[in-house]
């Protein structure tokens, strides 16, 4: 075992699936020699050879075509988008060709690609570099999407990402590649797709997020627990499709629910969350399904987003709120 | 009468003669005679004979289109050398990726007949392409075939394969950025695709000036730094011949090509509502008329004694039957089922497709 970051741990798992399986192949802007513009591809170029780690021309559209046919000849593409804002050049490859293929051709064809792509606010990025885009995917059919918090969600969601014989989109929060590290074993393990965890347990009120706002939901937790205050913290780690099992089961428990995201409020997933959760369990609702998103505005001018972005001081008013209705 | 050129000397990554490549000219006769192909007198009347199916296919399609018989149909009349000669010199192990009007080729590569028209009737079974079937269904987007067809070259490059990805767009396509993308991908990774441009004037109402100011379109390929062929569409020995060696060229190593074909489509762009009478200036159809490929090849092989009014005869009566039987085929298939929708998600299906597809079967199994 190895204190590592989460980009260290997603270049692990991509060295590990690199190592195991001669079909994946890595490719990208920059993503050779370079080691990626974050450094997730760091050395894999050298240690693999350049017919397994390349870099592509700058043109995300032409990146999604090229995975596309490299797995139709029995590849295992993870292609890179540099950033997620830059995914609508690519969007027609994600989700109108690779998203469709194994339902188009009744599965005579498949699509096992992991697009890879760093997004997230909080690092004071130029324009549409950091947007919380993940709803427009995860209203998108044959796509699964996941959004790791930690580094040891990072590595096993990697390597399951790129087992999956589906095309998978693996959105990594820019602002976790670095910021804390973590115990993450050296040797390769997988953390199921399409499972949520619970970091921390509670009975009073349940937290439902992902990505950036888990360690700012943690936190709140934490804090509320000294009030006596119970607070259980819902990891979704995939996004789309949602965990309804562990979803249903803390509010369940609690009776009182506050899903948060990044994303503005009428973007991301939250707003799928609540309908789930007021379709299934809504019997056992102690208060109205509370929120906690951005507003609805394009992502801030970087000098602006310590105001616009949801932090640990809106999770907790918003927690309060719904505890004291 | 069309200039002396050589095919070779075309195919080269500096080349920037665009001169129109043509053997056949509108009377049959042979006007390059260097660049003929190496062809049988069997080869020759088999591809009168394809040119014929498909004539007949378009005319057999475009009436049970109208009897409510097919659904999705774009005319492929005039296309004929431009389609059939193509895929004539391609190998069954290279793999095509098609553009929604060009079933014939998909057909010709071992696409059943009764599954083209379920594709065109919205048909699952219709897309259900075994191992060794080396292509994917009709393309929609319009340039998607293409970056597609730079991954799939890629992939047969780097299995180390001798053959060559295969893809077709209209003159309107080549002004899409996926059309750029693809061949410059290609290009950059050397990797043995042919690019077809069927420039048959119009892209629905759109008039190919409008598309671009380039004089031609095969020039496009200087932008990839890849060699760009103009041939005559309307010729097939010449969209053969050029094919061909183009192939030669791509599965030595040399990387893609990109090959404009100049021809026209008799008819609509496809039967969903639309009429060429309202946007093409009159006289424009009789013009091309004179071009037809069949008319000009049919001359050729009638000199040489290749072909008669019979030998003609036979193969429409033949395509006719073919078609019957297809249709009839193609009824037989079962009615799609939501459930089977579902199920051909996800390699397994996830907590809320599984619910979904326990709701629908109890309703299909009522």
């Amino acid at each position: 075992m190895a204190q590592k970051t989460m980009i260290q741990a997603i270049t692990d798992a991509l060295a590990h699936e690199l190592e195991r399986d001669p079909n994946v192949l890595i490719f990208g802007e920059d993503v050779g020699k370079n080691g990626g513009v974050f450094r997730a591809t760091q050395d894999l170029q050298d240690k693999f050879g350049v017919d397994r780690v390349f870099n592509t021309p700058l043109a995300e559209s032409g990146i999604g075509g090229l995975a596309i046919g490299l797995a139709l000849e029995g590849y295992r593409p993870v292609p890179e988008i540099q950033f997620l804002g830059f995914i609508f050049e690519v969007m027609d490859s994600v989700v109108a060709q690779a998203a469709r293929t194994r339902y188009r051709m009744s599965g005579t064809r498949t699509m096992p690609i992991t697009f890879r792509a760093p997004f997230g606010g909080g690092v004071h990025t130029p324009e549409l570099h950091s947007d919380n885009l993940e709803g427009l995917l995860a209203q998108s059919p044959g796509i699964k999407v996941v959004i790791p918090s930690n580094p040891y969600d990072a590595k096993g969601l990697m390597i399951a990402s790129i087992r999956d014989n589906d095309p998978v989109i693996f959105l990594e929060h820019m602002k976790l590649y670095r910021s804390f590290r973590e115990e993450v074993p050296d040797e390769e393990y997988i953390v199921p797709l399409g499972k949520a965890s619970v970091p921390v347990e509670g009975q009073d009120v349940s937290i439902i997020t992902y990505g950036a706002m888990v360690r700012e939901s943690i936190k709140v937790a934490e804090k509320l627990a000294k009030e006596g205050i119970s607070v259980e913290v819902v990891d979704l780690r995939t996004v789309s499709p949602l965990d309804l099992d562990t979803i249903l089961a803390s509010v369940q428990k609690t009776g009182r629910v506050v899903v948060v995201q990044e994303a503005q409020r009428q973007a991301g997933i939250g707003a799928m969350v609540m309908s789930e959760i007021a379709e299934r369990a809504v019997l056992h609702l102690e208060a109205p399904i509370g929120r906690v998103a951005a507003p609805d505005t394009i992502f801030p001018f970087g000098q602006a987003e310590h105001d616009w972005l949801p932090n640990a001081n809106d999770i907790e008013e918003k927690v309060r709120e719904i505890y004291n209705f | 009468m069309g200039k002396k050129v050589s095919i070779e000397n075309l195919l080269n990554d500096q080349n920037t003669d665009f001169t129109m490549v043509q053997i056949l000219d509108e009377n049959g006769e042979v006007v390059n005679p260097d660049l003929m192909p190496d062809l049988s007198d069997e080869q020759l009347v088999e591809l009168m004979k394809d040119m014929v199916w498909s004539r007949i296919l378009h005319e057999r399609s475009t009436a049970l289109n109208r009897q409510g018989r097919l659904g999705f149909y774009a005319p492929t009349a005039g296309q004929e050398a431009s389609q059939l000669g193509s895929i004539a010199a391609i190998e069954k192990e290279d793999v095509l990726l098609p553009g929604y009007r060009d079933v014939p080729q998909l057909i010709k590569h071992g696409l059943p007949l009764h599954q083209a028209f379920l594709w065109s009737r919205g048909h699952a079974a219709g897309n259900i392409y075994p191992e060794s079937l080396q292509a994917l269904p009709p393309q929609i987007i319009i340039g998607a075939q293409y970056v597609q067809a730079a991954g799939v070259a890629l992939g047969l490059k780097m299995r180390g394969k001798q053959t060559v990805a295969v893809t077709y767009t209209g003159d309107g396509g080549s002004s899409q950025g996926d059309f750029y993308e693809g061949i410059n991908y290609a290009g950059a990774y050397n990797a043995p695709a042919i690019f077809f441009i069927q420039n048959n004037g119009w892209a629905i109402s759109t008039p190919r000036e409008l598309q671009s100011k380039a004089k031609t379109l095969a020039q496009k390929a200087v932008a990839a730094g890849i060699p760009g062929i103009q041939v005559d569409g309307m010729d097939i020995l010449a969209v053969y011949a050029v094919t061909k060696k183009a192939r030669e060229y791509a599965v030595s190593g040399n990387g893609p090509v990109l090959i404009e074909t100049i021809c026209y489509r008799f008819g609509p762009h496809t039967l969903s509502g639309d009429d060429p009478t309202r946007y093409q200036p009159e006289g424009v159809q009789d013009e091309w008329q004179k071009k037809d490929p069949l008319i000009r090849f049919r001359k050729f092989l009638e000199n040489k004694g290749l072909w008669s009014k019979e030998k003609e005869d036979e193969v429409i009566e033949a395509t006719k039957e073919e078609i019957k039987e297809a249709i009839k085929l193609a009824d037989q298939e079962p009615k799609q089922k939501v459930s089977d929708f579902l199920k051909n998600m996800f390699e397994t299906p996830t907590r809320d497709i599984q619910e979904q597809i326990e709701r629908f079967e109890a309703k299909e199994n009522k």
